[in-house]
């Protein structure tokens, strides 16, 4: 077993600040939707129009530094068959022992799971919210914007959508990150320390 | 002692005039006989004193501002006038002395719907007014002109033939009295009574005629309550009509409406009701239901403030309030979130009025009246059943402007309730914005055959006047031998609606709508369609399916973890 410095000091900062304010985008968006009331409509709106601009601020930065560190090479799909290895794996061998089919390294972080998982992330869900939202945000300027044709619910479906893709995301995350790694909660302690314990055959 | 207690009044509004508590002395002296009539006891001295006193408040208040509806800026003083010396026979010769000096106020009036009530909607080209629409209070005035005219501005409308040309007839003093002791007898077709009558009759209070002299030497600019006694006592009583203007109107707290306050800014009605010739800006039959003009300025104005945005503008929310504040103006009226609720100033408005239950005896064979524990009348042998209701929270429209009413002689479609009133307006159109109404309902009489609203001849002394003999049958024909119509002979009572915009009694700002009152479930706005509104609309098979995703994941992983944990033992022991 070996420490190996896995996750760089933005990587962390750029996914806790994005975990705070997904969560708070969630909490606030599903308010606004209707299914509940927590800070009141209006507040709600004010916290979710906060935490949408932040978080655009940050995907610009998490985007830049992929583009520009090559961290973006950790999200080319997998070849099928380590897939399906990997569905195997979850599917039955995490329950016999069987040793998890995937070592990770510092350029392999992800297994192919993950990288499909973080690629539609990514590339699918987050521009669906932020177009979406976008749109939905400068509602009162559509006509000066040549949008007037443009209605509200569309957008809202799209953005929804999004948010409830989010949401089963981060449930399945969660679960993922908290309970698989094989010393307890070692990926959180990961997440936060930057360093994580790797086998030694898979240096 | 009543001429006394007038002029007391006569020199508090000298007083304030002249805006000096030194010179009420010589004002004093300036009224021929004054003087010799109140200081001529020890009581009379006394009593003398405390006109002083009161005077010398009033005026101090002048001074600071504070007196408002009272003020008085105009250059003449009537009490001197030698015409106005009386003593006047009736109001119509009150009027010919007005208009001995105002000599064209009578050709202004008789071109105003108070005068003529009839009003030309250039708009939808249809013929309303008084004389021509139906509502589901008193239905129509028609053959009850006596009674309904008694809030005409004129004197002598008994029946069709009044002659709307006459200039006497109009009647200055309802408007311009400031003496409060001038009243319109109910049933004399616009004319005060003239010799101690009772009403109601029967009832042993009797009314004493007004001193017209002393009238007719007040007048002065119209405060709230000079429109107030029309206007707040709308379908027959108090607050009966609109909901938004009752007695609680005449000195109203800043809690019931912002601008009238009587401590506040103490508007009347014609600070937003801006007047021109005796022409008052703002209608009901044809709303500005967006004024995209903003605030009137000189060279640009609709000479009116009778909008909220005359002197508010059309961003009337300062840089602290929630930007989407002034975004909102462009498609929900101000009322919509300033007005929460109508009938705050502790009355009750009518909100359900049925004519077909009218005509009940009790079991003592005497007409039957029930009354609740507040004092409203929730049955009436004379009227039917009504419902009463104050803080009512209103129905809301898109609304732009447009209203169609169900007019005298129109047919009506009685499958289901009769729109009295139809109004327009959608959120594609970009001059409609959301409104608040009182949507008043009811049943009332109707020709069942011919599907047209019956326009009943309820008041009268003849044998037809339904609250003569309770005939139904008879008050409906000669209804409508009276307006011209012909009638099956079959009548009952239909049920109708009439929407009412709501724009008096704008609340302190603290308790206007929050943004929730709309944006959720089952909000104020859950009925109006055609368009998609955050926090109320979705779209249910994308809830459903996002939401089994979401507990479908959770069950799943909840699931897998389960299985985990039962084969951890036995991954251990192999």
């Amino acid at each position: 077993m070996a420490r190996v410095r896995m996750y760089s000091r933005f990587l962390r900062l750029w996914h806790w600040l994005q975990a705070l304010l997904v969560i708070m985008l969630l909490l606030t968006g599903f308010e606004v939707h209707g299914s509940y009331r927590l800070f009141g409509f209006e507040h709600a709106v004010d916290y979710h129009r906060l935490a949408a601009w932040s978080l655009l601020g940050l995907w610009a930065l998490a985007w830049f530094w992929h583009l520009t560190t090559g961290e973006w090479k950790q999200y080319i799909p997998s070849p099928i068959d380590r897939v399906i290895a990997m569905l195997r794996y979850y599917g039955v061998g995490i329950f016999r022992g069987e040793p998890h089919p995937f070592h990770k390294d510092r350029w392999h972080r992800h297994n192919p799971l993950q990288r499909m998982a973080y690629l539609s992330l990514h590339v699918l869900i987050g521009p669906a919210i932020w177009i979406s939202g976008l749109a939905y945000i400068s509602y009162p300027y559509w006509a000066q914007l040549g949008l007037g044709g443009l209605s509200l619910a569309p957008v809202a479906l799209v953005h929804t959508a999004a948010a409830f893709l989010m949401l089963t995301f981060l449930v399945a995350h969660l679960y993922l990150a908290l309970t698989t790694s094989e010393a307890p909660f070692a990926y959180l302690k990961g997440m936060i320390s930057g360093y994580e314990e790797i086998s030694d055959e898979s240096r | 002692m009543i001429s006394k207690l007038l002029n007391t009044n006569t020199l508090i509004r000298s007083t304030i005039s002249n805006r000096s508590l030194f010179r009420a002395k010589s004002v004093r002296q300036s009224f021929p006989g004054f003087d010799g009539q109140l200081v001529s006891s020890w009581p009379g001295t006394l009593f003398s004193l405390s006109l002083y006193l009161v005077a010398s408040i009033a005026a101090f208040f002048s001074l600071s501002g504070v007196a408002g509806a009272v003020q008085q800026t105009s250059t003449a003083d009537h009490s001197k006038f030698e015409q106005l010396r009386g003593p006047f026979e009736n109001g119509p010769a009150v009027t010919k002395a007005c208009l001995g000096c105002h000599t064209e106020a009578a050709k202004q009036l008789h071109k105003t719907t108070h005068w003529t009530w009839a009003f030309d909607n250039a708009l939808t080209g249809e013929k309303l007014g008084k004389k021509n629409v139906v509502n589901n209070f008193c239905v129509a005035t028609a053959t009850n002109w006596p009674r309904c005219t008694s809030c005409h501005i004129g004197y002598g409308w008994k029946d069709d033939k009044f002659d709307l040309t006459s200039e006497v007839n109009v009647d200055c003093l309802v408007c311009h009295d400031t003496t409060g002791t001038y009243k319109k007898f109910p049933t004399d077709a616009g004319h005060p009574n003239y010799e101690p009558k009772m009403w109601p009759p029967k009832s042993g209070k009797v009314r004493q005629p007004p001193d017209l002299v002393k009238v007719a030497q007040g007048v002065g600019k119209p405060g709230r309550s000079n429109c107030g006694a029309c206007h707040f006592y709308g379908g027959g009583g108090d607050g009966v009509k609109h909901g938004h203007l009752d007695s609680s109107m005449h000195n109203p707290k800043h809690a019931t409406d912002v601008h009238m306050d009587v401590d506040g800014l103490n508007f009347t009605c014609q600070t937003c009701h801006t007047t021109g010739g005796h022409q008052i800006s703002g209608s009901r039959y044809a709303p500005t239901a967006t004024d995209e003009k903003g605030i009137d300025i000189p060279g640009r104005t609709d000479d009116s403030r009778a909008s909220c945005e005359s002197c508010h503008g059309n961003t009337p929310h300062g840089a602290q309030a929630n930007a989407k504040l002034n975004q909102h103006t462009d498609k929900i009226a101000c009322v919509t979130c300033h007005v929460p609720e109508f009938a705050r100033g502790g009355r009750k408005t009518k909100m359900w009025w049925d004519w077909s239950t009218a005509g009940r005896k009790d079991q003592h064979g005497k007409p039957l009246v029930i009354k609740d524990a507040d004092g409203y009348d929730t049955y009436d042998f004379k009227k039917g059943d009504f419902r009463w209701e104050s803080n009512v929270v209103p129905e809301y429209r898109w609304f732009n402007g447009e209203v169609r009413h169900a007019t005298m002689g129109k047919k009506i479609d009685d499958s289901a309730v009769v729109p009295i009133n139809v109004t327009s307006g959608s959120y594609d159109d970009p001059k409609s914005r959301i409104w608040p109404f009182k949507v008043m309902r009811g049943r009332q009489p109707y020709d069942s055959e011919n599907k047209v609203l019956a326009v009943p001849h309820l008041f009268g002394k003849d044998g037809d006047a339904y609250w003569k003999s309770f005939d139904w049958g008879r008050a409906i024909k000669a209804g409508f031998d009276a307006t011209g119509q012909p009638f099956s002979g079959k009548f009952g009572f239909v049920e109708t609606e009439y929407a009412w915009p709501v724009t008096h009694m704008v609340a302190p700002k603290e308790q206007a709508l929050s943004c929730d009152a709309c944006h959720s479930r089952d909000g104020r706005l859950a009925k109006l369609g055609g368009f998609y509104m955050p926090g109320r609309d979705r779209l249910q098979w994308l809830d459903w399916l996002g939401w089994l995703a979401v507990f479908g994941t959770l069950g799943g992983v909840s699931l897998h973890g389960l299985l985990r944990l039962l084969t951890a033992g036995k991954r251990r022991s192999s």
